[in-house]
């Protein structure tokens, strides 16, 4: 209680003199703790209600792969792998492309071409989860059925990835439609992390005699490569917890399957589908354990990123 | 300031005597197969009898139940009886009221047959554990001798989302095939190579895009939409098309069973003559004990919907009836609810 106290009105002496300022920063100290008591009772609900599973699993919860509610048996395994492979795969596809787009934004691009660009990619963000699966249920997943798997099968049919019969539905089209929804929000991160970036950087490596490759790699993409970290890292947040468009695509097995053609399913996909109809109390605690597992490995996905980010920027400063 | 304050007394205060005035509500959640006819009924059935504001929420039937038990629904609308051990949870006996009938088909994207496939109950089994892999199946071929079954893999598409649909589906398998025993469930470890898709739309459209594949959804979506199904062998080895014809003559002659097992009776695999095998109950869930303002309300509106005129507009709406016998012992189960 002392600290929440302390917390909120500061140290008797330092009490700020006129009433309103008082009253502005105590409130904005009431949000902020706010802030942490939702994230408590997140966390909270979550261990409570998936006890009763952990408490019957134990560690295997997170090492079995076996998932079968008439029996129940929850193993957590394949799920945890569809949301890392599918957010992998996902990640791989967009990076590239969106720190690209970015760099052509604002390096390459004239200003008169460079705003409607931008507000294209921008828009991409605001599309409904929902419709983004709709659109790949009814184009994406026939392409991906009749040109590239079959595609992939043929040239590189040697490589366990792309081996199996070419279905349409499964983790390649569900990580597609995720490198698509995680592509403007990347892009927009990187675009204005380049902007901050000093003009007189980019003069300078000119001057020195660099060519425009060279300005870009040294002055952009080496001084911002923090900025571009983040911005993946905040891509990657968002294709692990994407549900809908995930659930209409993935082909929704509890499978762990070398191949990319091979259906899949994931955290929040398995959630989404078995909650509503949830028999056994263990079946429900172990999808909250799910929901726990998903938060906790966010979570760690999330510190190793701001630890790289850390070290990236220690660097340049050296 | 002061005016702001008495501004928000008097918001507040329409706010409670808006709330005083207002008939007592009843709330139903569960089934999403039944939610639209619940919506209809609640809505016809204000019409007539103004007193009482009714909703329904189509959230599934296990989270209706879930609800129940909780305390925060009414009643519950689902399409598989509770378990032994949901109704050892309950506050006091859980009736199973029968209000309506529905059906799964089996619908496929086979190109160039010239009829509706004819299926047995072995061969689905064996299609859905992935034991036959293409359609020109010798098996499948044999039930359709009229047709040239194209030499074309089978796709095999389920619901993903645990459903009373494929509980209805799988407790028929488990009926007609040993394979199936004890593996029948909302949710079903499919086998491998089979596609999962969420909701009756998800198989629709997973079957419509792929050439060859194969899923169960409900008859009153197939009918809606069009969808190519099945005929189903029945016990007495006849093809018959599911329709709210075929789904009632399953339920034909059930009186003494229902009363024996509480209305918890099951319609898959029934040996009537003409009987679609793949039938099933929707059931309204209901306290044997309430509260007397409430459950008042509930027993007007269960009596309602067992009435003639509310079960023709089910059938109107492509739900099958229940049969007149059935509902007669519904409703002497419904006057014996202790309200206190």
């Amino acid at each position: 209680m002392r600290f929440v106290s302390l917390f909120l009105f500061g140290r008797a002496g330092r009490r700020e003199v006129r009433l309103s300022d008082f009253a502005f920063v105590v409130s904005l100290r009431l949000l902020a703790l706010l802030v942490v008591l939702i994230f408590a009772s997140i966390v909270l609900f979550l261990t409570l209600e998936s006890l009763p599973s952990l408490q019957a699993n134990g560690w295997r919860f997170l090492i079995q792969s076996d998932w079968v509610p008439t029996e129940d048996l929850y193993g957590a395994l394949p799920f945890i792998y569809g949301t890392l492979v599918t957010s992998f795969v996902a990640l791989v596809i967009a990076a590239p492309v969106a720190v690209g787009s970015a760099i052509f934004l604002t390096e390459v691009c004239p200003p008169w071409l460079s705003k409607p660009v931008g507000f294209l990619i921008e828009m991409l963000a605001a599309i409904p989860s929902v419709v983004y699966g709709l659109w790949g249920i009814f184009v994406l997943a026939p392409a991906v059925r009749n040109y590239l798997e079959p595609f992939l099968s043929q040239y590189f049919g040697y490589l366990p990835l792309f081996q199996g019969p070419p279905l349409g539905i499964g983790v390649l089209s569900a990580s597609l439609i995720l490198a698509i929804m995680i592509l403007p929000t990347i892009t927009a991160v990187c675009r204005e992390v380049f902007r901050a970036i000093p003009m007189t950087l980019r003069e300078g490596a000119l001057a020195m005699g660099a060519t425009k490759w060279e300005m870009i790699k040294v002055a952009v993409i080496e001084t911002g490569l923090s900025g571009i970290i983040s911005a993946v890292v905040l891509g990657l947040g968002r294709a692990m917890g994407e549900t809908m468009a995930v659930t209409m695509l993935i082909g929704n097995r509890p499978l762990i399957s070398s191949s990319l053609f091979a259906p899949g399913a994931t955290m929040a996909s398995v959630i989404a589908n078995e909650y509503p109809e949830a028999g056994s109390r263990l079946h429900l605690s172990s999808l909250t354990g799910i929901g726990l597992t998903l938060f906790l490995v966010s979570l760690a996905v999330n510190s190793v990123a701001k630890i790289l980010v850390h070290l990236t920027t220690r660097r340049l400063r050296a | 300031m002061h005016r702001f304050l008495i501004t928000l007394l008097t918001v507040l205060g329409l706010f409670s005597s808006i709330n005083a005035s207002a008939a007592p509500s009843i709330n139903g959640a569960g089934s999403t197969f039944a939610e639209p006819i619940y919506t209809r009924w609640m809505s016809d059935f204000q019409k007539k009898d103004g007193t009482t504001q009714y909703n329904y929420q189509g959230i599934g039937s296990g989270a209706g139940i879930r609800q129940l038990l909780e305390g925060t629904v009414d009643f519950a609308g689902s399409d598989d009886p509770m378990s032994e051990k949901d109704a050892a949870k309950a506050k006091s006996e859980v009736l199973h009221i029968p209000v309506a009938m529905g059906a799964v088909v089996v619908s496929y994207n086979v190109p160039g047959l010239k009829k509706p496939l004819r299926l047995s109950g072995p061969v689905i089994a064996k299609i859905f554990n992935g034991g036959i892999k293409k359609w020109n199946d010798a098996e499948i071929a044999k039930l359709n001798p009229s047709e040239k079954m194209p030499d074309l893999a089978i796709t095999v598409a389920t619901r993903a989302d645990g459903s009373g649909t494929t509980a209805v589906f799988t407790e028929y398998l488990a009926k007609v095939s040993p394979d199936w025993v004890g593996k029948n469930g909302k949710t079903v470890n499919w086998f491998i190579g089979s596609l999962g898709a969420k909701g009756n739309a998800g198989v629709a459209g997973l079957i419509s895009q792929n050439p060859g594949a194969v899923g169960y959804v409900e008859l009153l979506y197939a009918t809606e939409n069009k969808l190519a199904f099945a005929l189903v062998e029945n016990k007495k080895n006849q093809f018959v098309e599911a329709s709210a014809k075929s789904v009632m003559v399953a339920a034909e002659g059930l009186q003494k069973e229902a009363l024996e097992k509480k209305f918890k009776i099951s319609l898959t695999d029934s040996d009537r003559k003409g009987a679609y095998p793949i039938s099933s109950f929707t059931w309204m869930l209901i306290y044997s004990q309430m509260p007397k303002e409430k459950g008042q309300a509930i027993e007007k509106f269960a009596k309602w919907v067992l009435s003639e005129e509310a079960q023709k507009t089910a059938l109107s709406v492509h739900y099958a009836p229940v049969p007149k016998d059935i509902r007669a012992a519904a409703l002497k189960a419904i006057g014996e609810i202790k309200l206190n």
